[in-house]
This record gives structure tokens, sequence and C-alpha cells, in this order.
């Protein structure tokens, strides 16, 4: 556990259930970001105005914080392309189908108690504990 | 007032979210490969993001119950179904998958967009991919699309 990082984590996780709930009281939404995200691909849909405004916020930040001296790192990618686009198909398909992902089941949804909420996250964590195990320690990649 | 509403609102949101994301190390794949790395060097900092998040979040959405309706909207938007179903299980399953492959999930990867990785962009498009791709197929099945959102009024 040389890597735990308890204080930030708490305070990083205080700060997205106040998004989530500040998100509920005012606009009466979930702060699910599959689904926000996905009602942009919708060309029929027109209320689109807050999706883009909440992603814009999600994506100010990166820049904000490297005007204040904390850039943040570009995350670390598997060096081979077609794991990231058959993972990036798997999320979005899967979030779609499932109806949500780790914000709107995990936090919003298990927040709210939903019982479809807490199974949906016992699964995709289950599901990713085991991808990990057989990448990492069955496959050795 | 709309502006408030439909911008400045959601905006100040995802801002906080966002800042939820990047300070508890959540944008970064690898910490999020260290949690579900439970075999290796395990790392349980999302379980403590999860639950700080969960000990603010619940609380407040019964605070918010107690309100007829949003301070900005006519009513909350919220889910209709309530049943365990396939589908529920099969998506999260295909979630999990993806997620366990590369450590991204939707938020912190929108919010690396901002890093102008190549790998991220690649990631965001696959995953705008697999979106239409479900709403297409279910557009093309008989009946109503399982998970079109059902707004009704606030309980109580």
């Amino acid at each position: 556990m040389a890597n735990f990082t308890p204080v930030s984590a708490a305070i990083g996780g205080a700060l997205i259930g106040f998004s989530a709930v500040l998100m509920m009281l005012l606009t009466g939404r979930i702060a699910g970001v599959s689904g926000i995200f996905a009602g942009l691909l919708n060309f029929r849909s027109e209320d689109k105005a807050w999706r883009i405004a909440f992603i814009a916020g999600l994506m100010l930040i990166p820049v904000i914080a490297g005007w204040i001296g904390y850039g943040m790192a570009p995350p670390k990618l598997p060096a081979n392309w077609a794991v990231i686009v058959v993972a990036g198909l798997l999320v979005g398909f899967g979030a779609r189908l499932g109806g949500g992902c780790t914000s709107g089941h995990g936090i919003c949804g298990i927040g709210r108690l939903s019982v479809r909420s807490i199974a949906a996250t016992i699964v995709f964590m289950v599901t990713a504990v085991i991808t990990v195990a057989v990448t990492r320690h069955v496959l050795g990649g | 007032m709309e502006i408030i509403s439909r911008i400045i609102a959601p905006l100040l949101c995802g801002l906080i979210f966002g800042a939820g994301l990047l300070v508890s190390g959540m944008v970064q794949p690898t910490k999020v490969l260290a949690f579900l790395d439970i075999f290796g060097a395990w790392d349980p900092s999302l379980a403590v993001v999860m639950a700080a998040a969960l000990a603010v979040a619940t609380p407040g959405f019964m605070l918010t119950r107690q309100r007829a309706r949003p301070v900005l909207a006519g009513q909350y938007f919220l889910p209709g179904k309530s049943e365990i179903d396939a589908p529920l299980v099969l998506g999260a399953g295909l979630f999990g998958v993806g997620w366990g492959l590369v450590g991204l999930c939707p938020g912190p990867a929108l919010e690396s967009l901002a890093t102008l990785s190549p790998g991220v962009v690649v990631f965001v498009v696959a995953m705008a991919g697999g979106m239409i791709l479900h709403d297409k197929w279910q557009a093309s099945r008989p009946i109503v699309p399982r998970d079109a959102p059902v707004v009704r009024a606030a309980d109580g």
C-alpha cells in the first residue's frame, strides 16, 4: 500500500459527492458523466447546453490547475492502440446498456440508495478486478 | 435567468466534479488500476474516494428529496427503472472489462482530453462510438429504447 493517498482521496471524493448533490439540488439532474456525454451524441436532442457546460467544467480543471502550477500529467495508457480502442468501445457500449458508469451508478445511484446502482457497481468492480488480474498476473502484460 | 440554470450551474458542478477527480488522483489510470489490482501492490485510494463521495452525497440527496422541485428547474430528472435486469448486469460487466483494460472511465477520460494526449483522444472517440453503436442498436429494435429517461415528479 505504498501509494495509498487517503487524505487527497477523501478531499477529492467529498468534492465529487458535493458536486453530485449540487447538480441535483440546482438542476434536478444526475451528475452521471456517461449519460451527460451520451446526450450530446444524439443529434435530435435539444437539451445540450447544460451537458456541454458540465463537460466544459470537467475539461477546464486541468487547464486551471496548469495556470496555478499544478499541471496534470498526461495519463499513462497502454502502448497498444487496439487495447485502447477496444476498452473505449466497451466502456461506451457498457455504460449505455447498463444505464450508467462509475459516477452515475457508483456515486449518484448508490447515494440515492438505488438497488440497481448497487448491483451495477458490484458487477463492474468485479469484472474490472478480474480484467486487471488476467492482464497483469495471468498474461503478464 | 436561464443562463444560470443552463450554463452557470452545470459549469460550476463540472468544475467541482473535475477538481475532485484531479485532487483524488482518479484522473490517473495508474491510480485506478492500482486499486483494481488486488493481487498486486494494492492501493485502496479509490475506495476512500467513493466512501467520502457517498458520505457527502447520501445525506445530501436525502436533503434534496425534501424539496418538491430543484432550485433552478421545474422537476427532477430521475431514472424510472428500479429492478435489476439482464441489460444492467451485462452492460455493467462489459463496462468493467473496458475500465480494467486501461483504467479510464467517462469522467476522467473527458477531463484528460485537456492534456491533448493522443491515447485519450482515441479512447474518447471509441467510447463515443460504443455509445452510438448501442443507441443505434436499441433504436433498431421494435420496442421502445429500454433506458429512455422517464421524467417523474419528486417523491412526496
